[in-house]
């Protein structure tokens, strides 16, 4: 049973909430994240900016009381925007993995190393 | 063009921030592709797991403290507004007041319960589902249910002590002797519990109560009485603070202290005072170091020199700059990439669960992006 609620939240999708802002094209668009902020827009940009094939990427909070981020992205001939926002989310996701299990780790080795004295 | 060789110590010192005495300069991380001509920086997932180390400080349930190194400060940042504004937690939310001639008004009271932290089974706390709101477009919402509302109950009645004539004449002053109930407390609190929420919170150890059972919530006289019934549901702290998770969450950076021209004598004890104890250490200059010629140690033999001890414990003050004597035989400075973090429970999750769930939530932020995304561009 429980299980089975956890699936059905995280399944659960709501509106879209990503979509792309007029005048783009392949490799240079501007996309638009409802209900998002600072949080996801600082570390996927930082995500973004790592791969050598994009040529710029910024991220904007247009005005304070609407909760969307901007997020710029300008790649180089050869790749798309979209395959860069994806390498993105990825790479952010893999990060997250290393975190935790580097983080359970350490804490496990604290926890034994200061539980044996 | 073949990739440049870059020295370990250049690599040390673009990680270093400057910190002057009225500014602070190299800001900006520079491992960015395209930043440094030749150089890589691209992202390297091996490169990263080998690099990424985390050191831990103290760890108490509801109070842990942390050091991440080798990671970028929009990312830390990330995990830092996570644990306060985005990871769910039960508070009261609804107030239903049966009953209140206490002083203290309704609303007032209302929201002092808001505020107060719950705990419980955490394995129950994680099956808690987020209420949804009734609004405008939904004006259903998720509706109440066992999964997604925990009811509390607080009923009181003030009346004498069963031996209050007694005390009157004593000239006893304490109310709290004098009365039953004459204050009201967090302990107060009943846990009322509905469907499927037995499997979780029976027993006196799993079910939901207050982190601290002696919270004042209101003071009553004989004749006040207090019923109200709560629902308490999950929400996030980006909705109200009551639903932030933390206390306090926040890092600061790994501060750096280098001493660039001997600081010796009278001159390294009052440099030692600039800093919080034991950041900096007195030693003697030893016979090696007298002979060695430009080491500005000449002829200065079992003299003390100020030394760099543990630069963990320095707040940064900046004492030492305002001193002309030091000019120019210090430098200080943070890592960009050692944050410290200090994470402080309010007492529903412990402290390192609630970090392991923020990295959680920004992983599971992504994955709901990239679903997005998929869906938008089929």
């Amino acid at each position: 049973m429980m299980e089975q609620t956890q699936q059905q939240t995280s399944i659960e999708t709501g509106p879209q909430r990503i979509r792309v802002l007029p005048g783009s094209n392949e490799t240079a668009a501007s996309f638009q994240f409802d209900q998002e902020d600072h949080t996801l827009g600082n570390a996927l940009r930082f995500m973004i900016m790592k791969n050598p094939e994009v040529e710029l990427c910024g991220y904007s909070i247009p005005h304070p009381s609407e909760a969307k981020m901007n997020l710029r992205i300008q790649t180089y001939e050869g790749t798309t925007v979209y395959d860069a926002l994806e390498k993105g989310l990825d790479d952010l996701m893999d990060l997250c993995d290393v975190v935790t299990t580097t983080f359970t780790d350490t804490r496990d080795d604290f926890a034994a190393s200061t539980g044996a004295e | 063009m073949a990739p440049a060789r870059v020295s370990q110590t250049e690599l040390d010192a673009r990680k270093i921030v400057g910190v002057n005495a009225e500014t602070v300069t190299n800001v900006s991380s520079t491992d960015i592709p395209g930043h440094y001509p030749g150089e890589d920086h691209e992202w390297d997932l091996e490169d990263f797991r080998n690099t990424f180390k985390v050191k831990f400080h103290k760890h108490q349930p509801f109070d842990c403290a942390f050091s991440l190194i080798g990671i970028d400060a929009s990312i830390a940042n990330a995990f830092r507004r996570i644990l306060i504004a985005e990871i769910p937690t039960l508070a009261i939310e609804y107030v239903f007041v049966h009953n209140n001639t206490s002083i203290v008004q309704d609303e007032v009271l209302s929201h002092r319960l808001g505020l107060i932290p719950l705990t419980g089974n955490p394995a129950g706390l994680r099956w808690l589902q987020q209420y949804r709101k009734p609004t405008d477009e939904d004006p259903v919402g998720s509706g109440v249910q066992d999964v997604n509302t925990v009811v509390m109950k607080l009923k009181v009645e003030c009346t004498k002590a069963d031996n209050y004539d007694e005390l009157n004449k004593k000239r006893e002053d304490d109310p709290r002797l004098l009365y039953k109930h004459a204050h009201v407390y967090a302990k107060d609190l009943e846990f009322v519990v509905s469907g499927r929420q037995d499997t979780f919170f029976s027993g006196e150890a799993n079910q939901i109560k207050p982190v601290h059972p002696d919270i004042l919530l209101a003071k009553m006289r004989p004749g006040q009485c207090i019923d109200m019934e709560m629902h308490c549901i999950k929400g996030i702290g980006a909705d109200h603070a009551k639903f932030s998770p933390v206390a306090t969450a926040s890092y600061r950076l790994l501060p750096t202290i280098s001493i660039t021209k001997p600081i010796l004598g009278n001159e390294a004890k009052k440099f030692a005072r600039c800093f919080p104890k034991g950041v900096i250490g007195l030693e003697e200059v030893s016979r090696s170091e007298a002979k060695q010629k430009g080491s500005g140690y000449e002829g200065h033999e079992g003299e003390k020199k100020a030394v760099v001890k543990n630069t963990f414990k320095d707040t940064v003050s900046r004492e030492c700059l305002r001193h002309p004597e030091f000019e120019g035989k210090v430098k200080l400075g943070r890592v960009r990439d050692h944050f410290i973090f200090m994470v402080e429970s309010t007492g529903q999750y412990q402290s390192d669960e609630l970090f392991l769930e923020s990295v959680s939530i920004l992983k599971e932020k992504c994955a709901s992006m990239k679903r997005g995304l998929a869906e938008y561009t089929r």
